[in-house]
């Protein structure tokens, strides 16, 4: 029970966290659930962020995993509803609001200004999960491979993804 | 716009577009889906709501099936438009966790996710130059998100101190130009 109740409060926290997309709220992720709580570790973390680029929906149903990993099914259900329930809240009575916002003189200040700093928290995320993830010189090529052929195609990113799985395993057995 | 769809036709219409938005870009996904297939919306309503998604804290994905939901039936329609979107990655990666814990430890196994977790680190660079493109206009803009993220990923400040710092900083910049820009 106070597993769970420990899990609805991280994931709660991290919800308010997720401006500009999952991927700001990743460097708390790791801290919290990673070096605080010891739930997981750092390349476990990275694999369940990783598969969660293959489901389907919203890119931080992964957060289910981690609930799952450390409580089962009952610690999946609680961190999905606590990472769901308090941005949630907030964006339900904000839209209400936003016409009455419209005229607001601070909107397109904040609008602005937190955008730079979500890009800002979502570079922080990315170099922390490659610092994790690249450790050898074929995953640089790997990540850097899927960079260019997303930039530069409209490929479906889950066939790329699969594709570095097998390029893993390909490096794995003639290492 | 057509009449409101009833709560069961709306928790389906997410279900569906929870269950086949595979490899991001979910915003593709839902366009698709609320405007041109259901008509649930027209294009400006749709712009206008997910401006109002990507500014607030929270998923898109979700923030939207909110936004649609409330819009189109109230409370309960915008609880069950975002549960449909989320149960079926959820489910999903649920799973996901029960099977790595079997078998996640075999080599082969560990190779995968390893490449997979590569192949990631290039998905979020190129969502990330993709955001930075729209969001940053100008040397303030790359300088403000620069600091924010030397911040978080090299000084290890904890993101609250650094969105609240930054962001102060960073709505004051904007806010003060344009109280000079545009005088009423």
């Amino acid at each position: 029970m106070k597993q769970l109740l420990e899990i609805g409060g991280v994931f709660a926290y991290l919800s308010l966290l997720t401006v500009g997309g999952g991927m700001a709220a990743f460097p708390e992720l790791k801290e919290l659930t990673v070096n605080q709580h010891h739930w997981l570790t750092f390349p476990e973390l990275l694999h369940y962020y990783s598969l969660g680029q293959l489901a389907p929906g919203p890119n931080m149903m992964m957060v289910a995993s981690v609930g799952a990993h450390v409580a089962g099914l009952a610690g999946a259900a609680v961190a999905l509803v606590a990472f769901l329930l308090p941005t949630g809240v907030l964006t339900f009575a904000v839209g209400r609001l936003w016409n009455r916002l419209a005229n607001w003189p601070w909107r397109g200040a904040i609008q602005r200004g937190l955008g730079a700093v979500s890009v800002g928290l979502v570079l922080a995320g990315v170099i922390i999960m490659g610092h994790g993830a690249l450790t050898q010189v074929v995953y640089v090529a790997i990540a850097v491979g899927v960079f260019g052929l997303l930039m530069l195609t409209k490929i479906n990113p889950a066939w790329p993804i699969i594709a570095s799985g097998a390029v893993g395993i390909a490096v794995q057995l003639l290492g | 716009m057509t009449r409101p769809p009833t709560l069961w036709r709306l928790f389906r219409v997410f279900l569906v577009m929870g269950a086949t938005s595979i490899g991001g870009g979910v915003v593709g996904y839902l366009r698709a889906g609320l405007v041109a297939r259901e008509r649930w919306l027209d294009d400006e309503a749709f712009v206008e709501l997910l401006s109002i998604s990507q500014t607030l804290p929270g998923l898109n994905a979700t923030n939207m099936a909110i936004l649609v939901g409330d819009r189109l039936r109230g409370a309960p329609g915008a609880a069950l438009a975002a549960l449909g979107m989320c149960l079926p990655g959820a489910s999903m990666m649920t799973a996901a966790a029960f099977i790595y814990g079997a078998g996640g430890d075999s080599p082969v196994a560990k190779a995968f996710l390893h490449g997979i977790a590569a192949g990631a680190v290039g998905l979020v660079t190129m969502v990330l130059v993709q955001l930075g493109a729209k969001t940053l206009r100008e040397l303030a803009d790359y300088i403000l998100a620069a600091a924010t993220a030397v911040l978080v990923a090299f000084l290890g400040v904890p993101v609250p101190y650094a969105l609240i710092g930054a962001g102060a900083v960073a709505i004051w910049w904007h806010g003060r130009r344009r109280n000079t820009a545009d005088p009423k």
